[in-house]
C-alpha cells in the first residue's frame, strides 16, 4: 500500500492542506507518594485528605525530591529510546492561581531529565517514527471546583504536588489517526514499564495538542494553536479535526492565524480562544533555589536499564520470529501488556505439542468477545490462562471439535471451570473411533441410497449432506476429519 | 540574684548545673526584665506563662546532660514555632499559628531550652534597621531612637538588652552580623547548608541561613553547636561532620594567616571604621597570627548582585501569601481582585518594593540581563574567595561601613539603607561563614563590629579567631537601661 492512499488531507476547492500536530502529554507518574512530599497519590480520596504542609505551601516548608519518581522518569526515557540527562534542573514556573498553593509550579524548563528520543507507530500502511523532543518532571496543581457554590470556589489539593511526566513530541504527527496510535503506544510503553497507569478517566494521561496546517508539499510550518488539557483520545481527534478545518478556513478566506492557546468545548465540539500570544503568561522561570540540580550517575542509569522489561516493539519482534505470527496478530497481542502476559502464559501452559495460531485465534476471537460483552479487562478474565490453554490443547489433540469447544468455553466462563472436566461430565468427547464411525456411516448410506447414487453420478454437492447427517447422528461429537475420510472411501 | 540577666549563657548553664540557680529563677529573671522592657518593642509575641510552667517542670525533673538545661530563650519571629503565632514581622501572617516547628528551634528545645517568645524583625527579614516590621520599629538598648539594625533587630536588642541570654536570627545579606555590630554583641552567619532552613519563613532561599547571636564568642559557639545539624527535610542542608564548637574553642591562633582585602576600603567610609580595622589587624598580630593583604576584585559588584538575586527569589517565595490558604485575606470582587487587595494591604512598602524588583528581573526579556548576569557575577565573587583562601585561613573586615543610625534617618533612602550590607552580602553570595564581634565604639559611644570571614564549614576557625580577639579587645557594652524607668 502506498503511503499516499492514507494521507490525511483537508481539501478546499483546488487546495489541499496537510495537518501538523505535536503533543505535550502529561502522564502521572505511578508512585505511592508525591514528587516532593510523602503524601499519598491515591485517586478518589475525600478532598484535601492527601495534603501535606509542603503540598499546601505553608511558610518554611521545603520540597525534597522523591527518588522513586526520578527512577520512573528515567525508565520512561529509556522506554522512549531517549537520551537520559545526568544533570537536570528544577525550575519554578511562577503564576498565581487558587489551586497552585506555592504560587509557582516546580517543573523543568531548560534542563529536562530526558532529552531526545523516538517512538515507532504501527500504521496500517507501515511503520512511522515520531520524534520525542524531551521528557521532564513537574508537579501537578490542585483542583478548583467552581460548581459547588454560586459565590465561592472550592479548592481540593489532593492532586497538588503529584508527579507528572510531560512528554513533548516533535511536530511529526500528521493525522488524528496517528495521534490515536501515538497516545496508545505511549500508554502501552509506560504500562509495560509500570511508570504510568495510563488511566485517562482518572486524568493520569492528558495532553496539550499543538495544531497547524500548511499547503500540501510545503516545508514551512504554519502558525500553531495549542489546545489545552484534552483528556481523551476521542476528544483529541475531534479537537484536531475541528481546529485544522478552522485554520484552513481562515487561510482560504485570506485571513491569518493568530498564535494562541485554545480550549476544546466537548459539548459544542469546537475549540475557542483562551488567550492570545500577547496575553501569554510570563512565567518568570528560574532555577528553584530550594532544590539542588538533580544529578544521576551512569551506574544509576545502568541499573535502571537492567530493570527494563521487554517492551512492546521487542516483544512483537520476538512473537513474529518465535511464534511465526503475522505483524497484525503480534500487534494485537503486544499493544496491551496484560494481553501479552495472558498470551505468554497460555503458550507456556499449552506445553510441548502446542498450536499457537489456534490459541491466538481463540484469544482474539472468543476471549475478546466475552471480555467485550462483559466490559472486562483481560487481567480480569473469567477464564484463566491455564484453563484456556487446556481448552486449546483439547481442540489440538482432537478430543473435541472447534464447534464443541465453543460450547465448552461458554461453560468455562462461569467460575473458571476446567474444560477437561466439562468434556467428561457432559460427554462431549469427540468420536474418533474409526470402527464406530464406519458403522454409523454405513447406516447413513444405507438409509439414503438414492442420494448416494446421485453423488456417484456426479452430484458432488451431496457430500456435505452426508457429513451433516453423520455429525447429526453423532450428536455433533464425531471427528469431522475422520468422517470426511470415511465418507470418501465409502461413497 | 538580681544580676541573673547579666550572666552569659555559659555562666547560666554552669549555675543551673551546679544547682546555684534553678531554671525557674533564670526564666523568671528574664521574663521580669522583658516585661520591664516593652519600650524596646523587641517582642512580637511572648510566651511567658508557659515558659514559666516549662521551667518549673524542668526543675522538677532536671536533665543536666543537655547543652541548654532549662535555659529560657526568645527567638526571631521568622522561625515557625508549633502552636505559637509566627508572623515574620508581617501583617499578612498576623494570624498565623504553625502546627509545626522549625528544625533549628526543635534542636534548641531538644537540648533543654525554653521558649520565651518571638522577637521582632523586619518584615520577611527585608530591612537593615527593623523599621519595616508591621509590629513597629525596635529600639536599640544602646541609645534612645537608635536603630538596632536589621533584620534581626529584635534579636539584637533582646540580647544586648539582656531580655534573653542568647538568641537566633537569620542572615540573608547581613541580618545577623549588622545588628550584632550595631548593638555590641556577637553574631554568626554559618556556612550555607550548616543550619536547616526547614520551618524558617523563606526570604531568599539560596542565601538564608539561621545563626546564633550572643553576648560573647563562647556562648555563640555553644548555641551554634546546638542549631547546626544535617536535615534531610532541607535539600540544601549539607551532611558534613559538625564539631563540638564550644569544647574545641581555643584562643591559640598562632601562625594563622588572616587576609585583609583592600576592596573593603570603600569611598566615604568614616575614619573611625578604618581605625577600628587597623586596631583589629593589630589585635590579630598580638595573638601571634599573621595578616596578609589580599584582593577580592569583584567586591564592588556584590551589592548590586545581591539586590537582584535576593528580590528575585523573594518575589517567588512570597507568592504563597495570596490570601487563599492561611494568613490575612482582604475581600475582593473576584480572585484577582482578592489577590491584589490582600497583597497590597498585607505587605508593607519595602516588601512590595522587593517583590517588584524581583518580578522585574525575572521577566522574560530581562532575565538574561539581570538574573542570569547576577548569577554569573555571584560565581565570580565566590571565585575571589576561593582564590584568597589559597593564601589565607580567614579574612578580617569591618562588619558595617558605619555605626548605628537614628530611627527614621534612612527610611526614605533605600539605597543608602542597602549600603549598610556592603561588607556582609559578599559572604552570603559565596555561602561562607562570617562572624561579627564587637570591637570598639565610635565617637558617639555606639558599638562597632569587626567581621571574620571563614572558609566553608570552617566555623571552628573563625570562632577561634573571634575568641582570641575578644580577649584582646575586652569590649564592654555600654548598656544604661535607658528604657527602664
Amino acid at each position: 500500500m502506498s503511503k499516499k492512499d492514507s494521507e490525511y488531507l483537508i481539501n478546499r476547492k483546488d487546495n489541499q492542506y496537510e495537518v501538523v500536530i505535536g503533543l505535550e502529554v502529561h502522564a502521572q507518574v505511578l508512585s505511592e507518594s508525591k514528587l516532593f512530599s510523602a503524601s499519598s497519590t491515591k485517586f478518589g480520596a475525600e478532598p484535601n485528605t492527601q495534603v501535606s504542609l509542603v503540598d499546601a505551601a505553608f511558610p518554611g516548608m521545603l520540597p525534597v525530591i522523591n527518588e522513586f519518581c526520578v527512577k520512573q522518569a528515567i525508565k520512561t526515557g529509556i522506554g522512549l529510546n531517549a537520551k537520559i540527562n545526568k544533570r537536570s534542573v528544577f525550575d519554578r514556573k511562577n503564576y498565581f492561581y487558587a489551586d497552585l498553593p506555592q504560587g509557582y509550579q516546580i517543573s523543568q524548563f531548560k534542563d529536562p531529565i530526558v532529552g531526545e528520543g523516538k517512538v515507532i507507530l504501527d500504521m496500517p500502511n507501515g511503520q512511522k517514527e515520531v520524534g520525542i523532543e524531551r521528557l521532564h518532571l513537574e508537579q501537578d496543581a490542585g483542583k478548583s471546583i467552581h460548581d459547588l457554590d454560586p459565590q465561592n470556589t472550592f479548592v481540593d489539593l489532593n492532586r497538588s504536588g503529584v508527579a507528572l511526566m510531560e512528554i513533548v513530541s516533535k511536530p511529526d504527527l500528521r493525522s488524528p489517526d496517528e495521534v490515536n496510535v501515538y497516545i496508545k503506544k505511549l500508554r502501552s510503553i509506560m504500562r509495560y514499564l509500570g511508570t504510568c497507569d495510563g488511566n485517562m478517566q482518572e486524568g493520569s494521561l492528558r495532553a496539550d495538542v499543538n495544531v497547524s496546517v500548511r499547503p500540501k508539499g510545503s516545508k514551512e510550518f504554519g502558525t500553531r494553536c495549542e489546545i489545552k488539557n484534552v483528556n481523551s483520545i476521542k476528544f483529541m481527534q475531534m479537537a484536531i479535526e475541528y481546529e485544522a478545518n478552522r485554520q484552513v478556513d481562515l487561510i482560504e478566506e485570506g485571513k491569518t492565524i493568530d498564535q494562541e492557546t485554545r480550549l476544546f468545548d466537548t459539548k459544542k465540539n469546537e475549540t475557542r480562544s483562551m488567550r492570545s500570544k500577547e496575553d501569554a503568561h510570563d512565567y518568570r522561570y528560574f532555577p528553584d533555589p530550594d532544590l539542588l540540580p538533580l544529578e544521576v550517575s551512569e551506574k544509576f542509569i545502568e541499573e535502571l536499564k537492567n530493570d527494563i522489561p521487554e517492551l512492546p516493539d521487542d516483544k512483537k519482534k520476538r512473537f513474529i520470529e518465535e511464534f511465526k505470527l503475522s505483524s497484525y496478530e503480534a500487534n494485537i497481542l503486544v499493544s496491551d501488556i496484560d494481553t501479552a502476559k495472558y498470551f505468554e502464559e497460555v503458550v507456556v501452559k499449552m506445553g510441548k505439542n502446542k498450536d499457537i495460531k489456534l490459541a491466538v485465534n481463540w484469544i482474539t476471537g472468543e476471549l475478546f468477545a466475552v471480555l467485550n460483552s462483559k466490559g472486562l479487562e483481560i487481567s480480569q478474565s473469567p477464564v484463566s490462562a491455564k484453563n484456556f490453554a487446556i481448552l486449546i490443547n483439547l481442540i489440538k489433540n482432537g478430543t473435541i471439535s472447534g464447534k464443541i469447544a465453543k460450547t465448552v468455553f461458554e461453560l468455562m466462563i462461569d467460575g473458571d471451570k476446567d474444560p477437561q472436566k466439562i468434556v467428561e461430565e457432559k460427554g462431549l468427547k469427540q468420536q474418533s473411533d474409526p470402527k464406530a464411525l464406519e458403522a454409523l456411516i454405513d447406516k447413513i448410506i444405507n438409509d439414503n441410497r438414492e442420494k448416494a447414487i446421485e453423488y456417484k453420478q456426479g452430484k458432488e454437492k451431496l457430500f456435505g449432506f452426508f457429513v451433516g447427517q453423520a455429525m447429526k447422528a453423532s450428536g455433533g461429537k464425531a471427528n469431522p476429519q475422520l468422517i470426511n475420510e470415511i465418507l470418501k472411501k465409502k461413497l | 540574684m538580681s544580676d541573673i540577666t547579666k550572666q552569659s549563657l555559659t555562666e547560666l548553664v554552669e549555675n543551673i548545673e551546679n544547682k546555684k540557680l534553678s531554671s525557674t529563677d533564670v526564666t523568671k529573671a528574664f521574663i521580669d526584665r522583658s516585661e520591664k522592657s516593652e519600650k524596646l518593642n523587641a517582642y512580637i509575641t511572648n510566651d511567658f506563662t508557659s515558659a514559666l510552667d516549662k521551667a518549673k517542670k524542668f526543675d522538677q525533673k532536671p536533665n543536666f546532660d543537655l547543652k541548654l538545661p532549662g535555659i529560657p530563650m526568645a527567638v526571631k519571629d521568622l522561625f515557625c514555632t508549633k502552636n505559637i503565632k509566627t508572623t515574620a514581622g508581617s501583617k499578612i501572617l498576623n494570624n498565623f499559628i504553625p502546627t509545626y516547628e522549625s528544625t533549628v528551634t526543635e534542636n534548641i528545645w531538644n537540648e533543654g531550652a525554653i521558649l520565651l517568645g518571638k522577637l521582632n524583625c523586619d518584615e520577611f527579614a527585608m530591612g537593615s534597621s527593623n523599621e519595616t516590621s508591621f509590629f513597629g520599629n525596635v529600639q536599640s538598648p544602646i541609645d534612645k531612637n537608635l536603630v538596632p539594625g536589621g533584620s534581626s533587630g529584635g534579636s539584637a536588642s533582646a540580647v544586648a538588652g539582656q531580655l534573653t541570654p542568647v538568641t537566633i536570627g537569620t542572615d540573608t545579606g547581613g541580618s545577623i552580623r549588622q545588628p550584632a555590630s550595631f548593638t555590641g554583641i556577637v553574631g554568626l552567619k554559618p556556612t550555607y547548608g550548616s543550619c536547616s532552613r526547614y520551618g524558617i519563613v523563606a526570604f531568599a532561599s539560596s542565601l538564608d541561613q539561621a545563626g546564633p547571636m550572643a553576648q560573647n564568642v563562647k556562648d555563640c559557639a555553644l548555641l551554634h553547636e546546638v542549631i547546626s545539624s544535617y536535615d534531610p527535610k532541607d535539600s540544601t542542608s549539607i551532611d558534613f561532620k559538625r564539631k563540638h564548637y564550644s569544647k574545641e574553642l581555643t584562643n591559640n591562633i598562632k601562625g594563622k594567616k588572616i587576609g585583609i582585602p583592600k576592596e573593603y576600603r570603600v569611598d566615604g567610609m568614616p575614619k573611625e571604621i578604618e581605625d577600628l580595622w587597623q586596631k583589629g589587624i593589630q589585635y590579630i598580630k598580638d595573638c601571634g597570627a599573621e595578616t596578609i593583604d589580599i584582593s577580592l576584585p569583584n567586591t564592588s559588584y556584590a551589592l548590586p548582585t545581591y539586590y537582584i538575586v535576593a528580590p528575585a527569589e523573594a518575589s517567588s517565595n512570597l507568592a504563597r501569601y495570596d490570601g487563599v490558604k492561611y494568613g490575612f485575606r482582604a475581600k475582593g470582587e473576584n480572585l484577582i481582585d482578592m489577590y491584589e487587595r490582600t497583597r497590597s494591604e498585607g505587605f508593607g512598602a519595602e516588601v512590595q518594593r522587593r517583590i517588584m524588583i524581583g518580578t522585574y528581573v525575572l521577566s522574560s526579556g530581562y532575565y538574561d540581563a539581570y538574573y542570569l548576569k547576577a548569577q554569573k557575577v555571584r560565581k565570580l565573587i565566590k571565585n575571589d574567595f576561593d582564590e584568597a583562601y589559597k593564601k589565607v585561613d580567614a579574612i578580617l573586615t569591618p562588619s558595617t561601613p558605619s555605626s548605628a543610625f537614628k530611627i527614621g534617618e534612612k527610611t526614605n533612602d533605600p539605597v543608602s539603607m542597602y549600603l549598610n550590607d556592603i561588607f556582609t552580602v559578599p559572604v552570603n553570595l559565596a555561602g561562607l561563614p562570617g562572624i561579627s564581634i564587637p570591637a570598639g565604639h565610635d565617637s558617639k559611644g555606639y558599638p562597632l563590629g569587626l567581621q571574620i570571614i571563614g572558609k566553608a564549614f570552617d566555623e571552628q576557625n573563625i570562632l577561634n579567631i573571634a575568641y582570641a580577639m575578644e580577649e584582646k579587645i575586652n569590649f564592654k557594652n555600654k548598656i544604661t537601661d535607658w528604657w527602664i524607668k
